[in-house]
């Protein structure tokens, strides 16, 4: 058994890569797998508190690639899911005590025995991003619907497709659906037709998500919460199921989509 | 949205993806609009050394495709002004 390497990686930042991250690892080790997340943004740590574990943290990323501890000893478990684990980032280190081919070797230790491998990637296209992507076979990128943040994805898909990549998929968030409908929000549509890339999922934008950071408890355990529901249909998706979209989006991508799968 | 704003284009968003749909084709291909208008005056001195063409009638535009991108140029010809004797 291999496990699979997924980067989560935007161009922008504050998009929503760490809140993914955080939700998707939930939703797969909730669905029965193992997982690791790794906080790629050295310097800027956050998936720890965004899960809930700042304060279990012993070793970090830095520490394994320079030797100082096991793999293992680096990977705190999470306080719900016995097999989800974080490998944090370091704190007071700069992006360059990491190389590619550092990521590459950790997750080709981590694979042996974990399924999913999930890697949130600092926002920029320099060297963390580098990193980041280093090992994926996969590359999400999330996006918002809105000038900057598309255009920024774009840029990514290029660079993804530079270093051929694969094809990377789309996750809109913080999709309003009253503001598409009065016209003052690109819809899911409109960005699937500016990037041309596969759409994955479709996340509104949702109050709880917050709360949830608050709490450091990702909502996607929540049953009734939209966001959290629209996190684990991604899981599903990368699981390989076919999942329907939630209501909010469009007739339009829909049919689209379907047409694609056709291909 | 209303009929005067559909047809308008008013709504921010349809701006949104009017605006980015130029941005992304030029950000893709590393051309701004301004090299693109030298190229389009490069392209029309080779072109005039050679065969007679209107410069008002040139397009010289990029153009998308998913997200292969072309240059697209039509330059229409004009008829020669008196036929060659054979
Ligand atoms: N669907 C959503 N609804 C509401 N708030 C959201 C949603 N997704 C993310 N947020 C909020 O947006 C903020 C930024 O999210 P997050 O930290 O996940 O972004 P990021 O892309 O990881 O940022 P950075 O580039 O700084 O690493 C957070 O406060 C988060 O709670
Ligand atoms: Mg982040």
């Amino acid at each position: 058994m291999t496990g699979k390497v997924i980067t989560i990686t935007s161009g922008k930042g504050g998009v929503g890569k760490t809140t993914a991250v955080a939700n998707l690892a939930v939703a797969l080790a909730a669905d029965g797998k193992k997982v690791v997340c790794i906080d790629g943004d050295i310097g800027l740590r956050n998936l720890d508190v965004v899960m809930g574990l700042e304060n279990r943290i012993v070793y970090d990323i830095v520490d394994v690639v320079e030797g100082r501890c096991k793999t293992r000893q680096a990977m705190i478990r999470d306080k719900r899911l016995p097999e989800l684990f974080l490998i944090p980032a370091a704190q007071t280190r700069d992006k360059n005590a990491v190389s590619p081919s550092d990521m590459v070797r950790l997750c080709d230790e981590l694979r042996q025995d974990i399924d999913w491998i999930l890697i949130d990637s600092p926002a920029g296209i320099e060297r963390g991003f580098r990193n980041a992507i280093a090992p994926a076979d996969k590359v999400l990128i999330v996006t918002n619907p809105e000038m900057s943040a598309v255009r920024d994805a774009d840029r990514v898909v290029g660079l993804l497709e530079a270093e051929e990549k694969g094809s990377p998929s789309l996750v809109v968030n913080r999709l309003n659906p009253a503001m598409i409908k009065r016209g003052d929000m690109l819809s899911v549509d409109d960005v699937y037709d500016l990037l041309r890339i596969d759409v994955i999922g479709i996340v509104p934008e949702d109050e709880n998500v917050i709360v949830a950071s608050n709490r450091g408890a990702p909502l996607a355990l929540e049953a009734k919460s939209r966001a959290g529901q629209a996190f684990r249909n991604i899981a599903r998706r990368l699981e390989g199921h076919q999942v329907p979209f939630m209501e909010l989006e469009s007739q339009g991508l829909w049919e689209r989509l379907a047409r694609m799968g056709r291909k | 949205m209303s009929f005067f704003e559909r047809l308008t284009g008013k709504k921010s968003a349809s701006s949104a993806k009017e605006r980015l749909q130029l941005v992304l084709i030029h950000d893709r291909v590393d051309l701004t609009p301004a090299v693109l208008d030298a190229l389009k005056e490069e392209l029309l001195a080779v072109i005039s050394r050679h065969v007679d063409i209107d410069p008002s009638s040139v397009h010289v535009e990029l153009a998308s495709e998913g997200r292969n991108q072309r240059l697209v140029a039509d330059i229409p010809l004009k008829a020669a002004a008196r036929q060659r004797a054979r």
